[in-house]
């Protein structure tokens, strides 16, 4: 009985096991619990596992400061905002480009063996190395930080929109052939669908990717932002404040991995085995 | 009886990148089938039969001769040729209806309409009530019933079927075999069937046309003379086996000299 249930949500509570004995490790570390225990043991080498607040703050501590930043003073908010926003933008922007320039670059031959060689080098480029040229050439307002966001997010996109064409069964651009399907009834009954696995994929890339960029692009000269107030709070020695900021961008990340998961699952219906899984 | 169908010494010629020089697929092909024929094509392994279908559909064009389809010649796939192609082809993010629909879209036909015709041949092939799933709901038998229904929507002139058999279970061809006969009784169309099974091109077909070894010819064409309606009964007929042996031996001479050849 108790084997069984257990059996059920074994995948839940083994990460939720870990992911305690990780909290505990590190709040210990932070408030001496390991070098009190280890003292008579190691004398006072016990004291390398005695971290001081401003170097780590214990997660009991980021837990109170962000409820504080969140509901109290509420300060976090207009960060939060305007990371939002530019996170939003560059995604419209990465995805209104990418997917349509993937999927035709992948769907005509000669344009892709062009395109090829540009993807491959785009993607060994560090686009975070580009930001002085970004700077340069855009100064440090709101354009130049979406800028970066697009250039960090565009590149799964782009790859994986032109894989997905590049990979289709072609018997089934046979079949639409034979059925003298035009052109573009292809792309919509044939190369969509057989492309949206690839594409969600591509976003899912894209978003911890746009995480990066936020950060990357308010280091220079925003005076607003999630990426910001990590900065500011990290130069000040905040070090509680600094981890809600990357506790905010985390728990971001992983609710739009979520919301993708979701739709992955609902457009994918016809897939035997995203519906079996759970 | 009128014909349907001519094959006019077709011939399919391509560069052979590992040889350097021509390879000959298929060499001086000349066939006619009539209306309402149902006409196999058996032969060696890799003969160009599945080729040939492909030059009747319009996907490949011959390098020589011509194709005519009641009179017109024949250059690209059009809806008066309909292929049922072999295994799993259906479009998997689409249902059953969604498939059988497709070629109706390709052509401009009205969504309430297309459903409708739709709906006629998705009973026709006995999937009344699995309209709305998905093809990797279905056994490989269904799947094979739906890539009829979808060839049969389109009203052809000739239906093409590529081994549409060849990858089901021993039982399930052999009943698909019993229930295409009855469904092309009932639509009354022209087929042409490829298949590597001897025994499904005699049981089906009015006429078996032999295959050579490549490049492929038409190397004898077999009237099959066995009263219709057939059931899967005819298979233990000692006509239908003399049939099979007849067929055999002439697709034996052209599979000798090639594994000779080889060994």
């Amino acid at each position: 009985m108790l084997r069984e249930s257990y059996l059920a949500c074994e995948r839940g509570i083994l990460g939720a096991l870990a992911m305690a004995v990780f909290l505990v490790a590190w709040e210990g570390l932070a408030r001496g619990w390991w070098a009190d225990l280890l003292q008579p043991a190691l004398g006072t080498a016990a004291n390398v596992l005695r971290i001081r607040p401003i170097f780590l703050a214990s997660p009991s501590a980021i837990a109170e400061m962000a409820f504080q930043m969140y509901f109290v003073t509420g300060e976090i908010w207009p960060h939060l905002g305007l990371s939002a926003f530019e996170f939003v933008v560059g995604f419209l922007i990465a995805a209104s480009i990418g997917i349509p320039l993937g999927l035709v670059a992948g769907r005509y031959r000669l344009l892709s063996y062009a395109v090829e060689p540009l993807l491959a080098a785009l993607n060994a480029t560090p686009q975070v190395a580009l930001l002085p040229l970004v700077v340069l050439w855009m100064g440090t307002g709101l354009p130049a930080r979406i800028f970066i966001i697009v250039l960090l997010m565009i590149v799964p996109i782009l790859i994986n929109s032109h894989a997905a064409v590049r990979t289709i069964d072609p018997k089934w651009l046979r079949l639409a052939r034979s059925f003298s399907a035009s052109e573009w009834r292809l792309f919509r009954t044939i190369v969509l669908p057989a492309a949206v696995p690839f594409l969600l994929a591509g976003v899912r890339l894209a978003i911890g990717r746009g995480m990066i960029g936020i950060v990357v692009g308010e280091i220079y000269g925003s005076a607003v932002g999630v990426g910001v107030m990590i900065n500011q709070a990290g130069s000040t020695f905040q070090t509680t404040r600094v981890f809600v900021g990357i506790l905010t961008i985390v728990v971001a990340g992983l609710v739009l991995s979520e919301v993708v998961r979701r739709i992955e699952r609902r457009v994918e219906v016809w897939r035997p085995s995203t519906s079996a899984d759970s | 009886m009128t014909i349907k169908l001519e094959a006019h010494r077709i011939g399919l010629e391509y560069g052979d990148p590992e040889s350097d020089g021509r390879l000959v697929a298929l060499n001086d092909v000349s066939l006619s089938i009539h209306e309402n024929e149902f006409v196999s094509i058996v032969g060696p392994s890799g003969c160009g039969k599945t080729t040939f279908l492909s030059i009747v559909d319009g996907l490949i064009r011959a390098t020589a001769g011509q194709i005519l389809l009641g009179g017109t010649p024949v250059s690209e796939p059009g809806p008066d040729r309909a292929v049922v192609f072999q295994d799993s082809s259906l479009l998997p993010w689409r249902t059953v209806l969604g498939n059988v629909v497709f070629g109706l879209e390709c052509i401009g036909v009205r969504p309430s309409e297309a459903r409708e015709r739709a709906a006629h041949y998705i009973e026709m092939v006995g999937l009344r009530g699995f309209e709305n799933r998905y093809s990797y709901q279905l056994s490989g038998g269904m799947q094979q019933r739906v890539n009829l229904a979808r060839a049969l929507v389109m009203d052809p002139q000739i239906l093409l079927m590529d081994e549409p058999f060849a990858a089901l279970d021993a039982q399930t061809r052999e009943l698909m075999q019993e229930e295409l006969l009855n469904i092309w009784q009932a639509s009354g169309k022209t087929v042409l069937f490829i298949t590597h099974q001897i025994d499904e091109a005699i049981f089906l077909s009015d006429r078996v046309i032999v295959f050579s070894a490549r490049p492929g010819r038409v190397k004898e064409s077999v009237d099959i003379e066995l009263d219709r309606p057939r059931s899967l009964k005819l298979k233990r007929d000692p006509r239908f086996h003399a049939y099979e042996d007849r067929i055999w031996s002439l697709i034996q001479e052209e599979e000798k000299p090639r594994a000779k050849a080889a060994g």
